[in-house]
C-alpha cells in the first residue's frame, strides 16, 4: 500500500451545510483523513456527498463547522489558495488550449520556467500513456483519455490533495475498469491523498482504503471496504452495498454480541449483532446470498432456517435460486455452477443455512433511493 | 403536406434491411433498387426545395431586388438623358474647352424652351444644379425667358439669346455640368458621397467645400462603436450573472431582459424624449437636488443617441451573450480555480474564451444594427446626433436625390461587409454563435 501517515493530515469537524436556511443537506460530518489515504465517498444522488466535496475544494460555504488540512482551518480559504487539485465528472478540460497548454496551466499560473513547464508536462503526458498527443485538442481524445489528461494535470502541480468528483461516471463499463485500474496505479505510484466522490459501490470498493457511506447527509458508516462489505453497521449500509437479503422477523434473544430473530417460517436465526437492540422489536436479518449454502452443505454454519424454492436462474458461472418465506418475502442463493448444484421441484421445501457471523440483525431501515 | 411528410419516415425502416444484406454479402443493387433508391433521393431533394421555396420567393422581392435596385439606382442617373436628348447627342463631341459651338447651343435653347411649355425645365434645373450648385436659377430665368420669344426665332440663333439672357451661358461651367449630369451611368453619386469631386479636366479631387458625408460616416462609426463597447459593458455582467442562476429564475430574468422588445421602438424613443428634455424628468430631478442649477441640453445631441440606442439595443447583446454563457459548463472556472487561478486571471484565461462566440455574435449584431439605425437618431438626434441613414433618407425624401441616397446606402453596405470580412479575418466568424 502506499505510505499511510501523518494522522489527521485532514480533517472534517462537524461539517454541517445548509441551502435553504432550513433543511441540512450535510450533518454532523466527521472524517480523519491520513495522508496518502484514498477515501471514498459513496451515497446515492442527493446525499450529500458532493456537497462535502464542494466545500471542501472551496466552492461551496461551510454553514457551521471546519475544515483542517495539515493543521490549518481551510474553511475561509479562497478556492485558488488551497492546492487541491481536482478532478471533475465532465472532465472540464479548456477546449480552446491543446493538452499540453491544459496541463501547463497550473504551472505557468505559479510561475515556473518554462523549460521546467515543458519537461513537467512531458513527465506527466508519459504518466497517462499520452505522451504523443500534446499537441491535439481536448475534441480530438476519446472520453477516456479525456479523463486522463484531467487526471495528470490535476496531479502536474503535486497538489496538497486531490478531489475526484465522479471522474469516470461519463465512461462506459469497460473504460471505467480500465480507468479505475488507471487510478489505482497513479495513486500507488505517485502517494497522493484522495476523496473520492462516486455513487458506483463497484468503484468504491476497488480502489479505496477507506469508505464513507452517505445517506441523507449523514455518514451511515466509514470503514474500509471489507469491513463494510462483511459487517455493515445498519440496514442502509447492508442494501447499499452490495447484494442482500433481508428477512423480516422479531427480535427474541440479546447478548453481547449476538441477536436471535425469529423469521416467518418460525425458525430463530442466530446473527451477529448489529443495531436492533430492543428485545421484542421488528427487526430485519441480512444475509449476503453467496454466504447462504443449501443443505446438505459442507460448509460451517450455525444456523438455518427453511423456505420454499419458486425458481432458479441460470446465469453462467453460477446459478441463482429463489426461494420464498411463507410471509412472502423473496430470496436468493448464489450457488457456483459446479456438480453439486441441486435441482428442486416448486414448492419444495428447502433448508438453508448460514454463519451466524455473516448474518446481521438491523432495525427496519427505509429503502434505497434508486 | 401531410402525405409527403409521412413518405421519408415510411421508408425509413426499410432502408437498413436490403443495404445491411447488400454490405454483407457484397451484392450489388439491382437497377430497379437503383432507381428506386435515386427517386427517393430525388423526392426528399425536391420536398426540402418546396418547402424552402416561399422563403426564396420572399426573399427574392423583398430583399434581394432592393438591393439590387439601390446598387443599380448608385451608378444609373437617366433622368437629364430623357430630358434633353438632342443637347446631349451634340454635347458628347465637345471636348470641355473653351464653349460649345453654336449649333449645340442653339439646339439646347430649343430643347429649354420646349421643356418650359412642358412644365419640365425645373427637373432640369434641379438635376443640374446637384453638379452645380446655383445653375437652377440660371435654367428656370433663361428658361421663363425663351419662352416668350418665338419658336423659329429660338431655333435660329439660340445660342445669341442664350447670352443675352444670362452671362452663365458663356461660362464653360455650365456646359460640362450638362455634359456631366447627362451621362446616364456615372460615378458622380460615389464621388459626392465620398466628398470627392472631378476637376474640369476630369481628375478626381477632394471637394474644395465642405466634407459632409465622409466626416458622418466616421461619426456614424465612431457612434455604433460606442454602443457596442456599451452594450458590452452591460450586458456581459447581466448575461454572466443570469448563466448563473437556476434555469427557472433566469427565464424569469430573461424576459425584463426581452420586455423591450414587447414595448413599440418608439415609444421607447418617446420616452427618452420626455427623460432627457430641457423640463424633462432628469433635469428637473438634478436640478430638485441641487446638483445643476440651469437645466442641462441632454435631447437632441449626440448622448441622447448613444444613450437611447444603448439601451433599444442592449437585449441583442445580452440573449446570444447569455445563450452561449448557459452551455459554458460552471466547472471550467472551478478548474481553473482549483489550479491556482484567481478569479479574475480564470475569468480571462477561461471563461471570456469560451464566451467569445456569444460576444462576437452581440457585438455584430449590435454594430450592424446601430451603423443603419434610423428612427432614434432622428426622434432623439437633433441635428448633433444624426447617423448616415438620417442622410440617407433626407436625400430619398426631402432632397429627392435617389442617386446620392442609394449610392451612401451602397456605401454602407460595402462598410458593413469590410468590417465582416475584417471580423472574419481576426476572429474568425466561426465564432459567431447565437446559442
Amino acid at each position: 500500500m502506499t505510505a499511510v501517515g501523518d494522522d489527521g493530515f485532514l480533517e472534517f469537524d462537524r461539517v454541517q451545510k445548509s441551502y435553504d436556511q432550513q433543511t441540512l443537506v450535510v450533518r454532523e460530518f466527521n472524517l480523519s483523513v491520513t495522508r496518502g489515504e484514498f477515501v471514498t465517498l459513496l451515497g446515492p444522488s442527493g446525499s450529500g456527498k458532493s456537497t462535502v466535496l464542494m466545500m471542501l475544494a472551496g466552492f461551496e460555504s461551510l454553514t457551521s463547522g471546519d475544515i483542517r488540512l495539515q493543521g490549518r482551518s481551510i474553511a475561509r480559504m479562497a478556492p485558488y489558495k488551497r492546492d487541491i487539485g481536482m478532478v471533475f465528472q465532465n472532465y472540464a478540460l479548456f477546449p480552446h488550449m491543446t493538452i499540453a497548454e491544459n496541463l501547463a496551466y497550473p504551472l505557468k499560473i505559479r510561475k515556473r520556467p518554462t523549460a521546467e513547464i515543458r519537461s513537467k508536462v512531458q513527465e506527466y503526458l508519459d504518466l497517462v500513456e499520452l505522451g504523443a498527443f500534446g499537441n491535439r485538442t481536448p475534441a480530438q481524445l476519446s472520453g477516456g483519455q479525456r479523463q486522463r489528461v484531467a487526471l495528470a494535470r490535476a496531479l502536474i502541480f503535486a497538489p496538497r490533495l486531490v478531489l475526484m468528483d465522479e471522474p469516470l461516471g461519463a465512461l462506459d463499463k469497460k473504460l471505467r475498469e480500465q480507468m479505475q485500474l488507471e487510478i489505482t496505479r497513479l495513486h500507488k505510484q505517485l502517494g497522493f491523498t484522495v476523496i473520492y466522490v462516486t455513487h458506483d459501490q463497484t468503484e468504491a470498493l476497488t480502489m479505496s482504503n477507506r469508505i464513507a457511506v452517505f445517506n441523507a447527509g449523514v455518514v451511515q458508516q466509514c470503514d474500509a471496504p471489507d469491513v463494510l462489505y462483511e459487517t455493515p453497521s445498519n440496514g442502509f449500509v447492508a442494501d447499499f452495498i452490495g447484494e442482500n437479503n433481508f428477512l423480516p422477523g422479531e427480535l427474541v434473544g440479546l447478548t453481547d454480541d449476538v441477536a436471535e430473530v425469529r423469521i416467518s417460517s418460525g425458525d430463530v436465526i442466530r446473527t451477529r449483532r448489529a443495531d436492533a437492540d430492543r428485545l421484542g422489536m421488528r427487526c430485519q436479518v441480512s444475509v449476503r446470498p453467496e454466504k447462504l449454502f443449501l443443505m446438505p452443505s459442507d460448509h460451517a454454519f450455525d444456523t438455518k432456517f427453511t423456505a420454499r424454492f419458486t425458481n432458479k436462474l441460470y446465469v453462467g458461472d453460477f446459478i441463482r435460486y429463489f426461494f420464498a418465506l411463507p410471509d412472502g418475502t423473496e430470496l436468493v442463493v448464489k450457488v457456483l455452477n459446479d456438480l453439486a448444484a441441486p435441482d428442486y421441484s416448486e414448492g419444495q421445501e428447502v433448508t438453508l443455512v448460514a454463519a451466524t457471523k455473516d448474518c446481521s440483525a438491523f432495525a427496519p431501515h427505509r429503502p434505497v433511493p434508486e | 403536406m401531410a402525405d409527403a411528410a409521412t413518405t421519408p419516415t415510411d421508408m425509413r425502416p426499410a432502408t437498413p434491411g436490403p443495404r445491411a444484406t447488400a454490405a454483407t454479402a457484397d451484392v450489388a443493387l439491382t437497377p430497379a433498387e437503383r432507381r428506386a433508391a435515386r427517386a427517393e433521393l430525388r423526392r426528399n431533394r425536391l420536398m426540402a426545395f418546396l418547402l424552402v421555396t416561399p422563403l426564396l420567393v420572399f426573399l427574392t422581392f423583398a430583399f434581394i431586388a432592393p438591393i439590387a435596385t439601390m446598387l443599380f439606382r448608385s451608378v444609373h442617373s437617366p433622368a437629364v438623358a430623357e430630358l434633353i436628348p438632342a443637347t446631349l447627342e451634340r454635347l458628347s463631341e465637345w471636348d470641355g474647352q473653351g464653349l460649345p459651338d453654336t449649333a449645340t447651343r442653339t439646339a439646347f435653347a430649343s430643347d429649354l424652351r420646349t421643356l418650359f411649355a412642358e412644365r419640365r425645365s425645373g427637373r432640369l434645373g434641379e438635376e443640374i444644379n446637384r453638379v452645380l450648385p446655383g445653375a437652377s436659377s440660371t435654367i428656370q430665368g433663361t428658361a421663363r425667358r425663351l419662352n416668350a420669344e418665338d419658336p423659329d426665332a429660338v431655333a435660329a440663333s439660340g445660342a445669341e439669346m442664350l447670352s443675352a439672357l444670362n452671362p452663365a451661358w458663356d461660362q464653360p461651367d455650365i456646359w460640362r455640368a450638362l455634359q456631366r449630369a447627362g451621362q446616364v451611368y456615372t460615378d458622380r453619386f460615389f464621388l459626392t458621397a465620398l466628398d470627392l469631386e472631378r476637376t474640369p479636366e476630369g481628375a478626381i479631387q477632394a471637394r474644395t467645400s465642405a466634407r459632409i458625408y465622409i466626416d458622418l460616416y466616421t461619426k456614424t462609426l465612431r457612434m455604433a462603436l460606442t454602443i457596442t463597447v456599451l452594450t458590452i459593458l452591460l450586458g456581459y455582467p447581466l448575461a454572466f450573472f443570469l448563466a448563473q442562476q437556476p434555469s427557472g429564475r433566469a427565464n424569469m430574468l430573461i424576459i425584463f431582459v426581452l420586455l423591450p422588445f414587447w414595448t413599440s421602438l418608439l415609444v421607447r424613443t418617446t420616452a427618452w424624449i420626455a427623460l432627457l428634455q430641457t423640463n424633462g424628468v432628469v433635469n428637473s430631478t438634478l436640478m430638485a437636488v441641487g446638483i445643476i442649477g440651469e437645466p442641462l441640453t441632454l435631447l437632441y445631441t449626440e448622448f441622447a443617441t448613444v444613450l437611447a440606442m444603448t439601451h433599444i439595443l442592449l437585449p441583442f447583446m445580452v440573449l446570444p451573450l447569455y445563450a452561449v454563457m448557459k452551455g459554458i459548463d460552471p466547472s471550467y472556472m472551478r478548474a481553473a480555480m482549483s489550479m491556482g487561478a484567481r478569479p479574475i486571471r480564470a475569468w480571462w484565461s477561461v471563461y471570456l474564451p469560451a464566451s467569445l462566440p456569444g460576444l462576437s455574435a452581440g457585438a455584430m449584431l449590435v454594430f450592424i444594427i446601430s451603423v443603419g439605425y434610423y428612427i432614434t437618431p432622428a426622434l432623439v438626434g437633433g441635428t448633433d446626433g444624426q447617423m448616415i441613414s438620417n442622410l440617407i433618407a433626407f436625400h430619398m425624401q426631402q432632397s429627392n436625390n435617389w442617386g446620392l441616397a442609394a449610392a451612401l446606402g451602397s456605401l454602407l453596405l460595402a462598410l458593413i461587409l469590410v468590417i465582416y470580412f475584417a471580423f472574419d479575418r481576426f476572429v474568425g466568424a466561426s465564432n459567431i454563435k447565437l446559442g
